[in-house]
C-alpha cells in the first residue's frame, strides 16, 4: 500500500542501500579477516583486503595455550546435540500432555509453564550455580545439559500450539484400533510434528551455540571451553594485537550459524513469527 | 468411573512429569533458596547469615555503582526498545509488498538478528566503534570529529544501543506476519474516500496492529532487561567506562561470580523480578486503552 507513493525503482534504491548498511559490519568483518592483522584498522575504511592473506585462519586455528579451535568447536557440538535431544524430545512429550490428555490441575500446571517462561533467569542464577557445584558438577558439560531433558518452556508452549491443530479424530481412531496413550503420542502425534520438532531444534542449537553464560559459568578448563569461551579467550589476550585471527575465528564460530539460518529459512521465519520469541 | 479418571491423571501427570520435576528442581527451589540469600550475607565459603533487608537497603542507600547500573539500564531499555520497534515496524512496512526480491531483502535485515547473540558479533561491533574504527572514519569524512566510545560512558551505552537496535529481525517478522493478516479492503475502503497516506497508517496500520505491538513489547522489554552477552563483551566483562555499560545483569553477574556476593546477587535478582513484573503489569494495564481487538469478526 506505502508502495503506490514509491517508484519502482527508488523502492528498490532506498531498500538495497538499507539493506547494505545491515549487513555491512559482518562483510567488514568477513574482509578484514584477510587482512594483516596492523592494516585491519588503518583500512578500516576499505573493505578489499591488500594484501590478501589466508595466515589468520591458520594461525586463529591453531589457536593459543595449545588449545585448538577445533576442540572448542567439537566442546560445542557436544553441548548443542545433547542439549538438543534432551530439550525436543522432552517438550515434545510434556507438550502431549498438555494438549490432548484431559487430568486434574492440568490448567494450573500450563500456567505455571507459561509463567516459568517470563521468568528472568537471574533468579535461580546463584541457587543453582550453588546447586550443581554441591553436585561436583562444576567443570562439566551437565549444569548446562543436564536441565534441557526437563522441557524448555518455550518450545513446549510451539509444541502444544502445533498439536491443537491436529485433528481429534486421528486420536480417536487411534484409540479404537486399541492403540495407548504411549502409542498415539510416539506413533501418531510425533511423525505429524515434525515441523515443530524441526523448529525447535533449530532454536535450541541457536541457543546453545551461542550460550556464553554457562559456559562461563560451570567450565573452567580452557580443553573443555565452547566456541564462545574461545573467542572471549581471543579478546583477553588482545594485547597480542592478534586481530586478524580473532576475527578469522569470529568469522568461523558463525558459519554452522549461518549454514541453519540458510538451510532452514523457512522454518525459522516461521517459528518466530507464529511465536515470537529470539 | 472414578478408577478411569485416577487413570486419566496419571497418564496425563506421567507426560507432564518431566516438567513438573524440572520446574521443581531448577526453579521452584532454586527461586526459594534465591528470595532465603536474598536476606543474608553469603560467600559461599561460610554459611549464609542472616542480615535482614540490609542488602536491598544497601542498593538504594550506599551502592552507587548499583544506581546507576539500574540508570544506565533503564536508558538501555527505555531507549532501545522503542527505537528497535519501530524501525522493525518501518522495515515490515516496506517490505509488505509482492515483489520478487521482497524475500531476499528479509533474509538480509533478518540476518543480524540471527547472529545477534554471539560473542562474535559484540566483538565485531567492539570493534566497528574502535577508535580507528569505521564508524569514525565515516564520522570524519562527513566532518565529524571522531567519538572516543570507549572514553566516554554516554556513547558507550549508545554503541549497545545501536547494537539492539541493529537486532530488529524477529519483532520485524511479527510485524510482518501482522500486517499480512489486515484486511486489504479496508484500504481500498478509505482509499476510495480520500484517506492518505498518513491517515491509513493512523486509522488503519497502527489500531489493526496494536495486539502485536503489545506483543513485542512485552517480549522485548523482558528480553532487553536481562541482556548480558553484549555488555560483557564489549566491556570486556567490567562494564566500562566508568560503568557506562554496567547493565543490570552484568552488575549481578559480577556481585554474584566475581565479588562473591551471593546474597547481595539474590537480592538484585529478585528486585530484577519486581522491576520486569511491574512493567510488564504495567503495559498490560495500559494495554485496555490502546489495544484495539476486532471484535466483529471482520477477518
Amino acid at each position: 500500500m506505502i508502495l503506490k507513493k514509491f517508484k519502482w525503482p527508488i523502492y528498490h534504491i532506498f531498500v538495497g542501500l538499507l539493506a547494505i548498511v545491515m549487513v555491512y559490519p559482518v562483510i567488514w568483518l568477513l574482509m578484514s579477516s584477510f587482512k594483516p592483522s596492523n592494516l585491519i584498522f588503518t583500512t578500516s575504511s576499505s573493505l578489499i583486503p591488500d594484501p590478501w592473506i589466508w595466515s589468520n585462519y591458520v594461525t586463529g586455528w591453531i589457536g593459543s595455550s595449545g588449545q585448538s579451535f577445533m576442540s572448542f568447536i567439537t566442546n560445542s557440538l557436544e553441548i548443542v546435540i545433547l542439549s538438543t535431544i534432551g530439550a525436543v524430545l522432552s517438550s515434545a512429550f510434556i507438550a502431549f500432555g498438555f494438549a490432548r490428555l484431559q487430568f486434574k490441575g492440568r490448567a494450573i500446571w500450563f500456567a505455571i509453564m507459561m509463567v516459568t517462561l517470563m521468568l528472568p533467569h537471574d533468579v535461580v542464577l546463584v541457587p543453582q550455580y550453588i546447586m550443581f557445584s554441591k553436585l561436583g558438577w562444576i567443570g562439566t558439560i551437565s549444569p548446562i545439559v543436564v536441565p534441557q531433558y526437563f522441557g524448555v518452556p518455550f518450545f513446549i508452549f510451539l509444541m502444544v500450539q502445533f498439536i491443537r491443530t491436529i485433528p481429534r479424530e486421528m486420536d480417536e481412531a487411534a484409540t479404537i484400533d486399541g492403540v495407548g496413550k504411549f502409542g498415539l503420542f510416539l506413533r501418531i502425534i510425533l511423525p505429524l510434528i515434525i515441523p515443530a520438532l524441526a523448529t525447535a531444534s533449530i532454536f535450541s542449537f541457536y541457543w546453545r551455540w551461542e550460550d556464553l553464560m554457562g559456559p562461563l559459568l560451570y567450565l573452567n578448563k580452557p580443553s573443555a571451553y565452547t566456541v564462545s569461551l574461545g573467542l572471549k579467550m581471543f579478546l583477553d589476550s588482545e594485547s597480542v594485537s592478534n586481530w586478524g585471527a580473532m576475527f578469522a575465528m569470529s568469522i568461523v564460530s558463525l558459519i554452522p550459524v549461518l549454514g541453519v539460518f540458510f538451510l532452514f529459512q523457512r522454518y525459522i521465519v516461521e517459528g518466530i513469527s507464529t511465536s515470537g520469541l529470539k | 468411573m472414578k478408577s478411569l479418571s485416577l487413570r486419566n491423571n496419571l497418564v496425563g501427570y506421567t507426560f507432564i512429569s518431566p516438567f513438573v520435576i524440572g520446574f521443581l528442581i531448577f526453579t521452584l527451589i532454586p527461586a526459594a533458596a534465591s528470595l532465603y540469600f536474598s536476606f543474608t550475607d553469603y560467600d559461599l565459603l561460610s554459611a549464609p547469615s542472616w542480615i535482614g533487608l540490609e542488602n536491598y537497603t544497601s542498593m538504594f542507600t550506599s551502592d552507587d555503582r548499583y544506581m546507576q547500573s539500574l540508570k544506565v539500564t533503564m536508558l538501555y531499555v527505555f531507549l532501545g526498545v522503542p527505537l528497535r520497534l519501530i524501525f522493525a515496524l518501518f522495515v515490515a512496512m516496506i517490505l509488505n509488498t509482492t515483489s520478487k526480491a521482497v524475500g531476499l531483502y528479509r533474509t538480509v535485515y533478518y540476518l543480524p538478528s540471527i547472529i545477534g547473540g554471539s560473542v562474535a558479533v559484540s566483538i565485531m561491533w567492539r570493534n566497528l566503534f574502535g577508535d580507528q574504527g569505521v564508524i569514525n572514519v565515516m564520522l570524519n569524512s562527513i566532518g565529524i570529529d571522531s567519538v572516543r566510545w570507549f572514553g566516554d560512558p554516554n556513547a558507550a551505552l549508545f554503541m549497545l544501543v545501536t547494537l539492539s537496535v541493529w537486532q530488529f529481525g524477529s519483532s520485524m517478522l511479527i510485524f510482518l506476519a501482522g500486517l499480512k493478516n489486515i484486511p486489504t479492503e479496508l484500504y481500498e475502503a478509505s482509499g476510495v474516500d480520500g484517506a492518505g497516506f498518513f491517515t491509513k497508517f493512523f486509522r488503519i496500520t497502527l489500531p489493526m496492529l496494536t495486539p502485536i505491538i503489545l506483543f513485542n513489547l512485552i517480549m522485548q522489554l523482558i528480553s532487553a532487561f536481562m541482556t548480558f552477552v553484549p555488555a560483557y563483551i564489549i566491556s570486556k566483562g567490567e562494564g566500562g567506562p566508568l560503568d557506562g555499560t554496567l547493565l543490570y545483569s552484568l552488575y549481578l553477574f559480577r556481585q554474584a561470580f566475581v565479588f562473591f556476593d551471593m546474597g547481595y546477587a539474590s537480592a538484585m535478582a529478585w528486585v530484577m523480578l519486581i522491576i520486569v513484573g511491574v512493567l510488564t503489569a504495567a503495559v498490560f494495564a495500559t494495554s485496555k486503552l490502546w489495544v484495539h481487538y476486532e471484535t466483529e469478526g471482520g477477518r
